[in-house]
């Protein structure tokens, strides 16, 4: 059982998995420390039991054990009743303690980031900053800062395992919570609420940077996108414009506004494409373009015709947007 | 324990419903109708759900509180109608046939007057708001549309003893196990009603 | 059927001829058709509930081998989406739930010493419901409709808006046409327990299995109608616009999910509790004495029936309620493991005192209790919000709800099977096979869902068609897969076991374990009329005291033979003194008709042919009519004065 305990523990770290049991937050390191306080308790009671019933599997077989008549009823309140209700109120009171610790948001003049989610993908704005971004957003390192979360359409669920365990998020009402981390990184989150066809592919990256860093992502996110520097991008720029794309898309500074899809002003430099569906390159950004539902399908944007030589610009000038 | 044994095996309560104990037929109305109690207690539990949920002003913006004149007629005449049915009842047990024959044609007369009031209700609350106008009309109309129902069910079933009734051979001191089982039907409509008054029409006024 | 023909020295061959002509069902299609025998109706209610446990568990199959390695393309997001909600809808409502009401339909009435149900025409309308309802469901699945919103269905993403297509029409359609079978099927269990028990079985010696079996009865008739509201609601928004989900319009989402949990949590003991009143008519038979604390048993099982209406806000934990509502949920969350801790030390105290016999049935029992001590252990942490708020909706939740459902109902339920199996068929099983089947049952189930723990704990959330091989993954659930198989192949020797013994198994006798309660003092399988002498119960443990055994045999009063009609006994609630015979119903077309009306009704609604669902329900009012027309008889047999 220890050696389950250590694989645990191992595992939990090795593989780059966003575990739980690795956790670089606040919230989350909490939650750890109570599982492995749970995890050894039940480990104890499923041995008393198991000792129990290997017992009576090596003394009660033999076929000149004699049954016995007795009603030990003492035995079954005691061990059935009276231990276990002293573990659970034991468990309860820190189990209380971390709720209370989970629910301690930050105060009011804390940093605060607005998350929408919608099907398939998650907006990301910062009050009083005009522009926006999706699917990544970034943090402070060292503070603790409220995440506004609401939906453009049904429930999802805003995970980030290593760093703070779940909020859902309400039709209709708006919850909030909380991250904080002293450990600069990148951490996976994910929609935790089955929401649809393509729940499966709703990721996201909490990028936790020093504070300087993290400015510099504001202003960013505040200002036009990067300017077009070469002609291919040009020409891509101009087939952004004109074509479908700007009645879905925004990208600061140009003439497109669509607000249907996530804003690319900074697609350049995501983690992936389609909220973790592929990992962010050229070949991956033109098939998405040519025909995202290869890659996601039943996500809401449909195939574009764009022109085979067209195609090559418009990737240029995406992987610009940086 | 012999003398309920003589009782029991006796030619006579072989073959009648005399009151020995709660019959089958008993327990499974009383259990059918809890379950249909709790239907209209989650019923209820919503509209007080969304109603706290839904903030200060309720009804919602653009319908009016509504008004309590007719609710209260209907009140008046569904729920004095199991007063026909308890005597109906008493009456076949003591095998007067006429009793109950008078009686459940006074309920039925009763429950048709509480759904005729109820559709002059409807044809007024229909011309302010809908089903569909938001969730308070869609909550008014299928709670007391659904209860609606149960005294349609209830009046079915009131007919139909009726006309067994009326054909004979059907109901008397020994049998009389389905007229009981339909009061206690027709006792919990009425219940309901109770507390679907408080609900819909009491409870905005508060 | 009849193979064995125990002695019945209570009943002259004169009766045995009578009750025969009573309550005989010569083989034919209209006897196969009208039938109420609670055997024929519990057997073919295990049989359709297994059929429905293979396309569920052919569907996990599917789902597992798509997962078995990240970014798989063997379904489609559509298609995948479809299979777990159908997977787990089925499983929960058209196998777990069924499946027990078979042997409770099969055993009640051979437990408590009567001779059917006590409404047996209601009986077998319930079975002809659940088939028909349960077809209904996987109809919709060749044409790619099924059900895609997982088993429970929130809002809005069951709404019309956000799910157009029949998908939820039929879900939310099907269950509520489900929930008439399974209420119907608990009225008759909790009159039949209360009504219909052989004479002397006061409620301290009724078994724990009909403690159980009454005790889900009350569950579903409180828990049940808070489903049927909220599928009604979803229907009517769908359809017929209404707002009652509708955030925009006064409704609210979250509405939705506290019905749904006010049923859903209470079901799952729904689920398990019978189960486990199996496990405590099993272990007598095989530890050669009766469970003990009978009474704290009982207390067990009532407490959780309460208890279990007062904590479903725990499948809520992440919604984003106020704190102090949490810290209640949670506290109820933690208090109901204790009557479940009860109950294992029970069994482990039995097992302790008692001698073992080491057959098939006891290893599944012993699987189950391994199994499910580790679910109960890992439902107590989700008990504390904190952590349930990191863990649910992840695979860790998946790995507790299989083995609390697996190990606390599918093995208990498999226990049972081999069990029962000489009493139902009159053939026994083949112990080797049976072994077989167990520790490839048991060690596969382990394979498969105890990692799930582990990737749960790693971050990956349910109800994902696929993943991506970054996240770390892989591997664990590899081993799930492989796990599944090894699943399914035991369950295929479970299958082969059966067929073997119906069809080369040893003729059975009447009581081949020792058993304690008097389904055992019947023949294997038992007359249609189940006892030709009504026992009069004098313990805890008829089928091993002297005198309730004697009461059978010869010097049994002739009202305990009732041979001249269909009859049975009628008792007392409380104390089981007899009040009177009460006359059965005949065979009957009746519960067909009438099930078929309503299958009629609620294909008519789904398709939107509105007059033709109007017309099916006048005829279900109309055959109900009928039903329950009161025969005519003369004037002063009915009693009438005036
Ligand atoms: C047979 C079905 C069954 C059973 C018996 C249980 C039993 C329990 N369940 Fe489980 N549960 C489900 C089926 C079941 N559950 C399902 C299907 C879901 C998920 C639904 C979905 O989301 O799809 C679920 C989900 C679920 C959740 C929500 C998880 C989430 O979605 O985040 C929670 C939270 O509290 C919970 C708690 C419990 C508890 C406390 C018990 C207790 O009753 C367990 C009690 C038993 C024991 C504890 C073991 C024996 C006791 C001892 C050996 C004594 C000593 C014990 C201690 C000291 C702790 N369950
Ligand atoms: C009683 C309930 C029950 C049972 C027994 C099972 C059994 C199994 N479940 Fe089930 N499962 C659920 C209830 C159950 N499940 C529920 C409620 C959900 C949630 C759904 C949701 O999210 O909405 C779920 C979800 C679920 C998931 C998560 C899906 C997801 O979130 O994406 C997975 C994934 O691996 C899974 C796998 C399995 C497997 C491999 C089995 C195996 O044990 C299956 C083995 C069975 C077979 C392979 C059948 C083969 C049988 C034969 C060949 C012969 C037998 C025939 C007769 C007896 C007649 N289940
Ligand atoms: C009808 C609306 C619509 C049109 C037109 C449209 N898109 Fe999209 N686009 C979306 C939506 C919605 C998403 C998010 C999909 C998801 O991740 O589920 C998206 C996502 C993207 C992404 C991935 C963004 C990310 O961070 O993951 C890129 C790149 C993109 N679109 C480029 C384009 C280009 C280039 C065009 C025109 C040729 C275009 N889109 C036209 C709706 C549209
Ligand atoms: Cu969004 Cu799942
Ligand atoms: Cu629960």
């Amino acid at each position: 059982m220890a050696m389950l305990g250590g694989v645990l523990a191992l595992t939990g770290c090795a593989g780059g998995a966003p575990s739980a049991l690795d956790p670089a937050g606040t919230g989350a390191g909490r939650v750890a420390d109570l599982w492995w306080v749970l995890f050894w308790i039940s480990m104890a009671v499923f041995a008393e039991v198991m000792v129990l019933l290997v017992w009576a599997l090596v003394f009660r077989r033999r076929r000149d054990a004699r049954v016995r008549h007795g009603q030990p009823l003492r035995f079954v309140a005691i061990a059935g009743a009276g231990i276990p209700l002293v573990i659970l109120v034991t468990v309860y009171a820190l189990g209380l303690r971390d709720l209370v610790a989970l629910g301690d948001g930050p105060g009011p003049e804390a940093t605060t980031i607005e998350v929408t989610g919608h099907r398939w993908w998650w907006e990301v704005r910062v009050p009083g900053v005009a522009g926006a971004t999706a699917n990544e957003l970034h943090i402070p390192v060292g503070e603790k800062v409220r995440i506004r979360l609401r939906t453009a359409d049904v429930l999802h669920s805003f995970w980030v395992p290593q760093l703070m365990p779940k909020t859902d998020l309400i039709a209709g009402e708006v919850r909030e919570t909380w991250l904080q981390t002293d450990r600069a990184g990148t951490y996976r989150g994910q929609c935790a609420e089955y929401c649809g066809t393509q729940h499966a592919h709703m990721a996201f990256l909490v990028v936790a940077e020093p504070r300087r860093e993290f400015d510099a992502w504001l202003s960013q996110l505040g200002s036009p996108a990067a300017r077009p520097q070469t002609d291919a991008q040009r020409r891509g720029q101009e087939a952004f414009e004109q074509g479908s794309c700007a009645g879905c898309h925004t990208i600061r500074g140009t003439g497109a506004d669509g607000r249907i899809g996530p804003d690319l002003s900074d697609v350049g430099s995501r983690w992936s494409i389609g909220a973790g569906a592929v990992s962010n390159d050229g070949g991956h950004l033109g098939g998405w373009i040519a025909n995202s539902q290869t890659v996601k399908p039943g996500n809401f944007m449909p195939p574009q015709p764009v022109d085979a030589q067209r195609l090559p610009d418009l990737i240029a000038y995406l992987q610009s947007l940086t | 324990m012999s003398g309920s044994m003589t009782a029991a095996t006796g030619t006579e309560a072989l073959t009648t419903e005399m009151p020995v104990g709660r019959s089958t037929g008993w327990w499974g109305m009383v259990m059918f109708v809890a379950t249909e109690a709790t239907l209209f207690a989650c019923l209820l539990g919503s509209y007080f759900y969304l109603r706290f949920q839904y903030g200060p002003t309720w009804p919602p913006p653009g319908i009016t509180e509504p008004t309590l004149l007719r609710p209260l007629v209907m009140t008046a005449v569904l729920l004095p109608s199991s007063l026909p049915v308890i005597w109906a009842e008493h009456g076949i047990r003591r095998g007067e046939r006429w009793r109950l024959r008078a009686g459940l044609a006074t309920t039925l007369v009763l429950g048709a007057t509480f759904l005729a009031l109820q559709a002059s209700e409807y044809t007024e609350k229909l011309r302010e708001f809908t089903m569909t106008t938001n969730a308070y009309g869609s909550l008014f109309y299928v709670i007391t549309g659904f209860h609606g129902l149960h005294v349609l069910i209830g009046l079915t079933m009131i007919s139909w003893l009726l006309a067994a009734s009326l054909r004979g051979g059907s109901f008397g001191s020994h049998r009389h196990d389905r007229v009981r089982n339909v009061a206690i039907y027709w006792h919990f409509v009425d219940v309901v009603w109770a507390a679907i008054l408080f609900t819909i029409y009491l409870s905005p006024r508060l | 059927m009849s193979t064995t023909a125990a002695p019945a020295p209570g009943a002259s061959r004169g009766d045995l001829a009578r009750l025969e002509r009573h309550w005989g069902e010569t083989p034919s299609v209209r006897s196969w058709l009208t039938t109420v025998d609670h055997k024929r109706i519990g057997r073919r209610y295990l049989v359709t509930a297994g059929l429905f446990f293979a396309l569920a568990g052919l569907s996990a199959l599917a789902m597992r081998t798509q997962l078995a390695r990240p970014e798989a393309g063997m379904l489609s997001p559509e298609e995948y989406n479809q299979l777990f909600t159908m997977h787990g809808t089925t499983m929960i409502f058209l196998f777990a739930t069924p499946m027990l009401f078979g042997f409770g339909n099969v055993l009640v009435p051979l437990m408590i010493g009567s001779r059917d149900m006590a409404f047996p025409k209601l009986n077998a309308l319930g079975y002809w419901v659940f088939l028909f309802s349960g077809l209904f469901m996987w109809a919709s699945l060749p044409f790619g409709a099924a059900p895609n919103n997982g088993w429970f269905a929130y809002v809005p993403l069951s709404d019309e808006q956000h799910n157009p297509g029949l998908h939820m029409d039929v879900y939310s359609l099907g269950l509520l046409f489900l929930g008439v079978a399974t209420t119907a099927g608990s009225i008759n269990f909790i009159v039949t327990a209360l009504k219909l028990r052989a004479p002397g079985m006061s409620l301290n010696r009724v078994p724990l299995f009909v403690w159980a079996i009454v005790a889900t009865g009350f569950m579903v008739i409180f828990a049940l109608p808070a489903l049927n509201v909220d599928n009604a609601m979803l229907f009517l928004d769908r359809r017929f616009g209404t707002h009652f989900f509708d955030p925009e319009a006064g409704g609210n989402v979250l509405l939705w999910q506290h019905l749904f949990w006010i049923f859903g949590h209470p079901d799952v003991y729904i689920i398990v509790m019978p189960a486990l009143g199996i496990v405590s008519a099993v272990l007598p038979a095989f530890t050669r004495r009766g469970v003990v604390g009978y009474p704290l048993v009982v207390l067990a099982i009532v407490s959780i029936s309460i208890i279990s209406f007062g904590v479903w806000v725990h499948h809520m934990f992440a919604t984003g309620l106020p704190q102090l509502s949490y810290s209640f949920f949670s506290a109820a969350s933690t208090i109901i493991t204790i009557p479940s801790g009860i109950q294992i030390f029970a069994w482990l105290a039995t097992m302790m005192l008692g001698r073992l016999v080491l057959r098939v049935p006891l290893l599944f029992v012993i699987g189950f209790i391994v199994t499910f001590v580790l679910g109960g252990l890992t439902g107590a942490m989700f008990a504390l919000t904190a952590f349930d708020q990191q863990v649910t909706d992840s695979y860790f939740v998946v790995a507790h709800f299989h083995y609390v459902l697996i190990g606390g109902a599918v093995f208990p339920m498999l226990a049972g099977i081999y069990f029962w199996l000489p009493k139902i068929t009159g053939r026994m099983y083949h112990e080797g096979l049976g072994r077989w089947a167990f520790w490839l049952v048991f060690v596969g189930m382990h394979v498969t869902f105890f990692p799930m723990h582990l990737y749960g704990l790693f971050g990956m959330p349910r109800r994902v068609y696929t993943y991506r091989s970054e996240a770390g993954w892989d591997g664990w659930n590899l081993v799930s897969t492989v796990g599944s198989y090894v699943l399914a192949l035991g369950l295929l020797l479970v299958l082969v076991g059966v067929v073997h013994a119906i069809r080369r198994g040893r003729p059975a006798p009447p009581d081949p374990w020792g058993g304690d309660t008097l389904d055992w003092s019947t023949d294997s399988p038992p007359k249609p009329y189940n006892f030709p002498v009504l026992p009069r119960v004098r313990s805890l443990h008829p089928n091993w005291d002297g005198p309730s055994r004697e009461s059978m045999a010869t010097g049994a009063e002739p009202d305990r033979v009732l041979a001249d009609g269909r009859r049975t006994l009628r008792t007392s609630e409380l104390d089981g003194r007899r009040e009177r015979a009460v006359e059965m119903p005949e065979p009957s077309f009746q519960p067909l008709v009438l099930a078929l009306a309503m299958l009629t009704f609620f294909t008519a609604l789904l398709l939107a042919w509105y007059p033709v669902a109007a017309g099916a329900a006048a005829t279900v009012a109309v055959t109900l009519a009928v039903w329950l027309w009161p025969p005519r008889r003369p004037d002063t047999e009915v009693g009438v004065s005036a």
